[in-house]
């Protein structure tokens, strides 16, 4: 099987970005402990990205001509294992022993142990230099496949993203799309208070980047982003996709404490009934 | 006997691998390079602003297209050597070694090593012979940061000879090597026959009383030591650790069973690097005399080469003096 680009179905999108939502809630109860918040934020994002935008073959994860993705912020780990399991990569039953010992799916992903993990990340700052290393490889192989990468805001506080950031500016690495989580919240509290982020568009922009700023919950506006972002040439581009810590589920949006706590059973309950699933 | 031309080319090919030659083991790495270039496209370089330094500027100039200069920015080259790796290259990573394994430690540590990427760094200006720059710019930890990760291997070759057989060698390898290289033309000492292996110890001699297991700048010394020690009376032998990691066991037991000590020599700190390693090994499988050779918990500082030699007790005759002191004699 492989998944591309074929059809941009918004209405089957949101409703893969639902399940997603579902599937990550019931995963981190069952763990007790991964990192609720920004995984939800950026499930749109992840869904739009496997279910439409990127061409892969789960069955075959290492396919030479697959678009690749780095999920620099590593910790959005439920939220890759969800769309890795939904898309076919692993068993979904695997999502059940999350964080448990044994089990492939440790807090943080690691690429010796799941397919469909191009490396292994978990330490912020570090992602997008590799996905340019990806990009200049598959440049020189004149692979016209597209490497995605995501970053949480807060992620960018840290320094080697400014110099990925001007790498990929100096190499004019137009098969690069990097996307920024921007939820505004980090474990301290806002990015604002602790450390000031702002402006995202214009530092990115001031790097070489073409930067597009999207309602990061809009389907609608991520897809067409991932689109336009294909026909920018000669220079990378960035999706500052605003979002929602915790998006999806009324009690966590927007609180910085469920950076890392996971839903109690009681929650999961109210939450599936806010995703309109009755507690299934 | 073979033909004249056949001696030619063989003549030819030991200039090449720098065999007898004295060469800074930087020099001997450029060349190599470059011929693995030739050979090799999967071969990509990246260099952090010191291609000139590192010698990688002769692989810029003819493979320009596989070349990436990366700036001063050694965390988002370890980085991108890593992304390379992930597409099929074999991307060789250059800086001088405190900027390598210092700076972007946590990045070998994370993308290269945890995802046991197949990426080799390089480094040169290993140790206080790079001089007159001073402390911020000699490594004398760079071992000791990289043996402490998993799934490193850990290199140190002696002489331009050895360092193209190992550069040759790593590219044929799958997986992370730290290949630390220095700055100042060294002599040659390894032997003609010999043929570097990953984890093989070269033993020159096994002494009755003591040998020296030593590596880098430190084996001319270590075997100037052992002949200053005959014609004392003293038995010393002489073992080539240059992989660091992991350690030929083998070689360091055979040379231990048949001496009274044990002493190690390195152009590095004396904690974490070879004399640990060693240490560490003897400490738990075969207890018995260790002295460590190697800069004391300490920061280098400017001066020449030998100057600094001297100063931080990294000569044949520290050595000698070392050994019979232990020695009782």
């Amino acid at each position: 099987m492989t998944i591309a680009s074929q059809s941009r179905d918004i209405a089957f999108l949101t409703e893969q970005a639902r399940n997603v939502r579902i599937e990550i809630l019931k995963m981190l109860t069952k763990s007790g402990s991964g990192h609720t918040g920004g995984s939800l934020s950026a499930a749109d994002v992840l869904t739009a990205l496997y279910f439409y935008k990127m061409l892969h073959n789960p069955s075959e994860p290492s396919w030479p001509g697959r678009d690749r993705f780095v999920l620099s912020k590593g910790h959005a780990a439920p939220l890759l294992y969800t769309v890795l399991a939904l898309t076919g990569y692993m068993d979904k039953s695997l999502l059940d022993d999350l964080r448990k010992l044994g089990c492939p799916l440790q807090g943080h992903p690691s690429s010796k142990l799941i397919p469909g993990v191009e490396v292994s990340t978990g330490s912020l700052g570090q992602g997008l230099s590799i996905a340019n290393g990806i990009a200049l490889g598959l440049r020189l192989d004149k692979n016209p496949a597209r490497v995605y990468c995501l970053l949480g805001d807060g992620e960018t506080q840290e320094g080697q993203v400014w110099e990925a950031a001007m790498s990929a500016g100096h190499f004019m690495l137009d098969n690069l799309c990097a996307i920024v989580d921007h939820n505004g919240l980090q474990i301290d509290g806002k990015c604002s208070d602790v450390m000031k982020i702002e402006p995202v568009a214009g530092k990115w922009s001031a790097f070489g980047w073409h930067v597009f700023e999207i309602d990061g919950h809009s389907m609608e506006e991520i897809t067409n982003a991932l689109d336009e972002a294909e026909k920018i040439k000669g220079k990378p581009s960035v999706i500052i996709a605003k979002t929602v810590k915790g998006k999806g589920v009324s009690f966590f949006e927007g609180k910085a404490e469920y950076h890392g706590l996971t839903p109690t059973s009681e929650e999961l309950v109210k939450a599936l009934k806010e995703l309109g699933k009755n507690g299934k | 006997m073979g033909s004249r031309e056949e001696q030619t080319t063989a003549n030819n090919k030991q200039k090449q691998d720098f065999c007898g030659q004295a060469v800074a083991t930087r020099d001997a790495y450029g060349a190599a390079l470059l011929e693995l270039g030739a050979r090799n496209d999967r071969v990509v370089v990246l260099d952090a602003d010191l291609s000139g330094s590192t010698k990688t500027i002769k692989f810029a100039k003819a493979f320009p297209e596989r070349f990436f200069n990366m700036g001063i920015s050694e965390q988002d080259m370890i980085g991108t050597a890593g992304g390379l790796s992930l597409t099929g290259k074999i991307p060789f990573a250059s800086t001088f070694a405190i900027f390598e394994t210092g700076r972007a430690w946590e990045q070998i540590r994370q993308t290269i090593c945890y995802s046991n990427l197949n990426v080799k760094l390089v480094a040169t200006h290993g140790g206080i012979t790079v001089g007159e720059d001073g402390a911020s710019h000699q490594a004398l930890e760079d071992v000791a940061l990289m043996r402490v990760v998993p799934n490193m291997t850990v290199i140190v070759p002696s002489d331009g000879f050895e360092t193209k057989q190992v550069i040759d060698t790593i590219a044929e390898y799958e997986g992370p090597v730290y290949v630390k290289l220095g700055r100042a033309k060294v002599p040659a000492v390894m032997p003609e026959d010999y043929k570097f292996q990953i984890g093989k110890a070269h033993t020159f001699n096994i002494g009755k009383d003591v040998n020296i297991i030593a590596n880098g700048i430190m084996l001319p010394a270590a075997l100037k030591a052992r002949d200053i020690l005959s014609q004392e009376g003293i038995d010393a032998g002489v073992i080539n650790m240059s992989t660091v990691k992991p350690l030929d066991t083998t070689a360091l037991l055979e040379a231990a069973k048949n001496s009274k000590l044990i002493v190690t020599a390195e152009e590095h700190s004396v904690i974490g690097g070879l004399g640990s390693a060693v240490t560490e090994f003897l400490s738990e499988n075969y207890p018995m005399p260790v002295k460590r050779i190697g800069t004391n918990d300490t920061f280098g500082c400017s001066g020449k080469p030998d100057e600094l030699l001297k100063l931080f007790g990294l000569t044949a005759e520290d050595i000698v003096k070392t050994i019979k002191t232990a020695l009782g004699s």
